[in-house]
């Protein structure tokens, strides 16, 4: 129990001060999102923090329906990161019906969260 | 395990809507029932099995209620899954003589109970899934409605075919008195329903009931002793390969191609045995993949083969008789009810809705975001 905190929590801080990391295992060299404790491709205990290029795509999306007095419709998708790992997250600055399955997108930093733009 | 226990009675109780019963009074009216069917009493019962999403130490407070000092104790929580998921330490509990006689059973108030939307905020703040639940995703539609536009794009699959899965099993739930939604539907109303999550409608989208279900579970032995004919399990297997909808390796290709190859082989059986089937139709895109990963057809063409009434009353393959969790009940987690068809079925008992001289059938579990899946196949005496 080495580290100051799980790494959970040094992602979400390293997000907090501007840094979209991942873990990188240094056993298979594989990328790894979520943060673990552990490897899920090869159970290795040693996980590095790795810049991410920010660069992905549109694996899958939808348009969550909401009333508009309630703040209106919105997009939930799954990105492919280049690193070769899948998070949730939505595209921003087009309509959410316009995201497309394949869309090449970006990534930036919004209220502590990662979400994207297209490319 | 293939052909040791067999179940010995099923019980419904509470399905639609039951206001004024609480979640553990609905499983026990179901428990009575089974207890009923199988000419038992609780106090033959001496393994307790459960799931809930909302009762802590579930198991305890079952046997409590019943007055019950079960020698086994069971209450695996595997979403929706569970219930045939219970199959599978419950037969091993018997095989292995721990106890003789194994209550499964299952209640929920969801539909008329109070704190439902209180409930889901506590759920959230004691489990808050920090990778998904930032980008308010309406779960559990959303990420089925991701693995829907997944299919969509990399098969060609149409909102048509989505559809014909929901009139399949309303055509099938005409059948059912005892279904919860027999109006009729057609493909345009489900296309032109209110959208949740695209590009799943409302009717793409389970029912939302209150409901209860058991059955009991004995060493084949014993499984001419009860009144009705009893259904013998051939096979059981299990499988997941993600939790979250975002760990989800391929969103075409569920882990029922794993529970369902395995359960085959421990029931030496494939798919052309299988006279009727019982999915579990969370969604429309469910029975769909499901068709697809248990070997009904090809990866891909779930659409096109559910199209032109295969699956509906008079189709090819029977699939969801009562109605599935699409028309019929879904009270939060409807994998009991899937195990209470097979069995309906394979002892002759389903009236309209009947398949002719049903021998061998297949109940499929669905848990989480088709996370946890578990296969079971069930045949009559002849079968063994």
């Amino acid at each position: 129990m080495s580290p100051p905190s799980g790494p959970e929590k040094q992602y979400f801080e390293r997000l907090a001060a501007g840094r979209f990391e991942l873990q990188k295992c240094a056993a298979c060299a594989r990328h790894v999102f979520y943060p673990r404790v552990l490897c899920p491709h090869c159970g290795g205990g040693q996980l590095d923090w790795v810049a991410a290029s920010g660069r992905g795509t549109v694996y899958s999306t939808t348009v969550v329906r909401r009333k508009p007095a309630d703040g209106g419709d919105y997009n939930v998708c799954l990105v492919d990161l280049a690193e070769g790992v899948r998070m949730m997250s939505r595209v921003s600055g087009i309509p959410p019906a316009e995201v497309r399955i394949g869309m090449a997108v970006k990534a930036r930093i919004a209220e502590g969260l990662v979400e994207f733009t297209p490319a | 395990m293939r052909g040791s226990v067999a179940i010995a009675g099923v019980g419904l109780a509470g399905c639609g809507e039951a206001p004024g019963w609480s979640e553990m009074e609905i499983a026990a009216a179901a428990a009575q029932n089974a207890l009923a069917d199988a000419g038992l009493s609780a106090r033959d019962v001496d393994g307790v099995v459960i799931a809930s999403t909302n009762i802590f130490m579930s198991g305890l407070a079952l046997a409590e209620h019943l007055g019950i000092r079960p020698k086994f104790t069971e209450s695996s929580m595997i979403g929706g899954s569970s219930f045939v998921g219970h199959l599978i330490p419950a037969a091993l509990a018997l095989n292995a003589g721990l106890c003789d006689t194994v209550l499964v059973a299952y209640g929920s108030n969801q539909r008329t109970g109070t704190g439902r939307a209180e409930a889901g905020r506590h759920k959230m703040a004691l489990d808050p899934q920090p990778f998904e639940h930032p980008y308010k995703p309406f779960n559990p539609p959303s990420s089925y409605a991701l693995a829907a536009a997944r299919h969509m794009h990399q098969y060609g699959t149409t909102r048509e075919q989505l559809a014909e899965v929901a009139v399949a099993a309303r055509r099938w739930a005409q059948l059912n008195p005892e279904a919860y939604a027999r109006e009729p539907l057609s493909v345009q109303e489900v296309l032109g329903s209110r959208m949740v999550s695209d590009p799943l409608t409302v009717r793409d989208c389970c029912l939302v009931t209150d409901g209860g279900g058991a059955y009991l579970l004995t060493r084949a032995e014993r499984a001419g002793d009860f009144p009705r004919p009893a259904a013998y399990l051939l096979g059981a297997a299990s499988a997941h390969w993600h939790r979250q909808i975002s760990s989800m390796p391929d969103l075409t290709l569920t882990a029922a191609t794993e529970s369902g190859a395995r359960a085959y082989a421990m029931a030496g059986l494939g798919p052309r045995d299988v006279d009727l089937l019982a999915l579990y139709d969370a969604f429309t895109i469910n029975t769909l993949l499901f068709l697809e990963d248990l070997g009904f057809c090809a990866k891909g063409e779930g659409g096109a083969f559910v199209s032109g009434g295969r699956i509906a009353p008079g189709g090819s393959l029977p699939v969801n008789t009562n109605g599935g969790g699409l028309s019929c009940v879904h009270p939060g987690m409807y994998g009991i009810f899937l195990v209470i068809e097979a069995v309906r079925q394979l002892r002759g008992e389903a009236g309209a809705r009947q398949v002719p001289g049903a021998q061998v059938a297949l109940a499929h579990g669905n848990g989480g975001v088709l996370s946890s899946q578990i296969t079971a196949l069930f045949g009559t005496r002849d079968t063994l």
